[in-house]
């Protein structure tokens, strides 16, 4: 490191302090004010195209044209998507976690490609994810379906679920594990019985992130859910989802429906702050049974 | 722990344990796996249009017309690397200033007040940043940005896309960098202090100048992210595939690309491989800048250690 000599008086130095707390203040106001005006902004706007039927019913006929009915479909259609993609996720999720930290040594070479590779697929765009469903739907001969997007959410919800997990598996201390194996237990019973326990807030939250990702997604599963008015009885029919819904009711040229756009929108978010407002709620009921 | 209910003689547990670990051990390949599966998948379906075009004017080439069998993706290119360029440079001080003063200065409140704000930034789906970035953003640069410059914009332009995707990446900025901040030892600032600097000298000469690198790892994935947003982008740059000349002029990207043509890409011929072309262009770029971050932070991690 290079040496400096303080550059002017103590009263310009201080002076340049104050300076540059003031601009960190502006910045961070910036950030928490971009929040408010998202939340204030869908919310504002939303509310009064809001009516109860936006809920409770599905699209009927020429309700892209300004007609009578709701979004029922939407919501159904992306929470079931989501929930079958975050359970895929966690079915893959879970052991790749338990693995790295549990079965190999810490900072082994294996644990560290999974990362690596975990971390790189976190960075790869949802229409990315949408356009690679969309092959695997075609090669699996499947058409758009809700099948196909679970398919295609679950990947995407995958590297984020798993590192969210490892995040909080890595931090469990070895002398729990120490302890739990010199009782004779072995991996596979410490990973399930005190690793998972031990973890569950951290894991809940885990799986809480993906599925608000999944909820949230529109891109991925622009090809591969397709879009339909019915609530799917199915696998292998197609799903409407909630962002797409948004997405095509603001294309519509019709005001009338482009504020269900809006509505639509803050229905989207205020399932989103809950499911963070629960995750969080969850995370203080869950860690009391935590050993520290 | 109830113990008796560990269950089964030891062979059966030991075998239980053993089948897990091969089974698992399979399943840690899989993310691995399907990057280059993905990478097979968008090359298979790109060659056909690669076989028939020098690649260089598929990239190279501004002439977007697929009905005439001419697919040139040079707008989307510089649509794209617009809209990212606006969005860093409105994204990156903002975040970093953020982080520095979260990691250095704040106080335990404003920190734990900071967290879900920043986590909820994160959340929030596209499609709603899309619809904000149409109902506030947009008639911003229209009515009162373009003004201000004394050019005429429909407000659908890249300035748009840039405000909303600069919002959108800020939680990765200031998350990275943040931890990368927390990664350089306490004593290294103490041993700044001892000398008689102040708070700001040791963060401008201590704190940034370790942390350099991870900071900039940190740019890189909120690059990254930028570079392959679709929904938001789609509903606010206006979809003109024509490579822009000011950041008030309409554009279309990569993703919005795709996201655009869907519908119509099995009926005209090539189209749908142009398209994949295009997804295989953006997987590269995106794979490249995050192999390359995530090489710097591993490294910033180890030194840490």
């Amino acid at each position: 490191m290079r040496l400096l000599p303080p550059r002017g008086t103590v009263a310009r130095r201080k002076m340049k302090e104050r300076f540059f707390m003031g601009l960190m203040r502006a910045s961070m106001a910036v950030v928490v004010i971009s929040l408010l005006l998202i939340l204030g902004v869908i919310i504002w706007k939303g509310l009064p195209a809001m009516k109860l039927s936006m809920i409770t019913q599905t699209p009927k006929g020429g309700y892209y044209l300004g007609k009578e009915g709701g979004i029922l479909n939407a919501i159904m259609g992306s929470l079931y998507l989501a929930s079958g993609a975050t359970l895929l996720a966690v079915i893959f999720s879970l052991p790749v976690v338990l693995y790295i930290n549990l079965y190999t040594k810490k900072n082994s070479k294996i644990a560290t490609f999974v990362r690596f590779s975990l971390d790189v697929l976190w960075g790869i765009p949802s229409i990315v994810f949408g356009a690679f469903g969309f092959l695997v739907m075609v090669f699996l001969g499947l058409r758009a379906s809700l099948l196909a997007g679970t398919i295609t959410v679950a990947l995407l919800e995958f590297p984020i679920m798993s590192r969210a997990m490892d995040e909080v598996v890595r931090l469990v201390p070895q002398d729990l594990l120490d302890a739990s194996y010199s009782l004779g237990a072995t991996r596979l019973e410490t990973a399930l019985k005190v690793v998972v326990r031990q973890c569950l807030p951290g894991i809940l939250t885990a799986v809480l992130i993906a599925f608000g990702r999944g909820i949230g997604d529109a891109a991925s599963v622009l090809f591969t859910a397709g879009f339909t008015d019915r609530i799917p009885t199915s696998l292998f029919q197609p799903a409407a989802t909630l962002p797409l819904a948004i997405f095509f009711q603001l294309g519509t040229p019709y005001p009338e429906v482009q504020q269900r756009a809006y509505a639509s929108a803050a229905v989207l978010t205020v399932l989103i702050l809950a499911i963070s407002l629960v995750s969080r709620a969850l995370v203080k009921r869950l860690a009391r049974h935590r050993i520290k | 722990m109830q113990v008796n209910k560990l269950g089964g003689p030891i062979g059966v547990r030991k075998f239980k344990d053993l089948a897990a670990r091969r089974m698992m051990l399979v399943l840690t390949f899989i993310p691995g796996f399907i990057v280059l599966l993905m990478l097979f998948g968008l090359f298979g379906k790109a060659r056909p249009i690669l076989a028939v075009k020098p690649i260089a004017s598929l990239l190279f080439s501004s002439v977007w017309s697929p009905l005439k069998g001419q697919f040139g993706l040079w707008p989307f290119i510089m649509g794209t690397l617009w809209v990212t360029f606006v969005a860093l440079i409105l994204a990156a001080p903002v975040s970093l200033f953020t982080a520095v003063y979260l990691s250095e200065y704040a106080p335990r409140w404003i920190r734990e007040f900071m967290k879900p704000i920043i986590d909820l930034l994160a959340g929030i789906p596209s499609v709603v940043y899309g619809v904000w970035g149409l109902l506030l953003i947009v008639p911003l640069v229209s009515k009162v940005l373009a003004p201000l410059f004394g050019v005429y914009s429909s407000g659908y332009s890249i300035l748009a896309a840039g405000i909303v995707l600069a919002i959108m990446i800020f939680p990765t900025i200031i998350h990275v960098s943040i931890e990368v901040f927390a990664s350089i030892p306490y004593q290294v600032r103490e041993a700044s202090y001892s000398l008689g600097a102040t708070k700001y000298e040791t963060v401008r000469h201590v704190v940034l100048r370790k942390g350099a690198q991870g900071i900039l790892a940190s740019v890189v994935l909120g690059l990254s992210r930028a570079f392959g947003e679709t929904m938001a982008v789609l509903m606010v740059v206006g979809n003109i595939p024509k490579a822009p000349k000011s950041v008030f002029d309409g554009a279309a990207t990569l993703p919005t690309l795709i996201a655009n043509n869907y519908g119509e890409m099995m009926t005209i011929p090539q189209y749908d491989s142009a398209l994949m072309l295009s997804a295989l262009v953006l997987l590269l770029v995106v794979l490249f800048f995050n192999v390359l971050a995530r090489f710097i932070l591993t490294r910033v991690e180890r030194r840490a250690e």
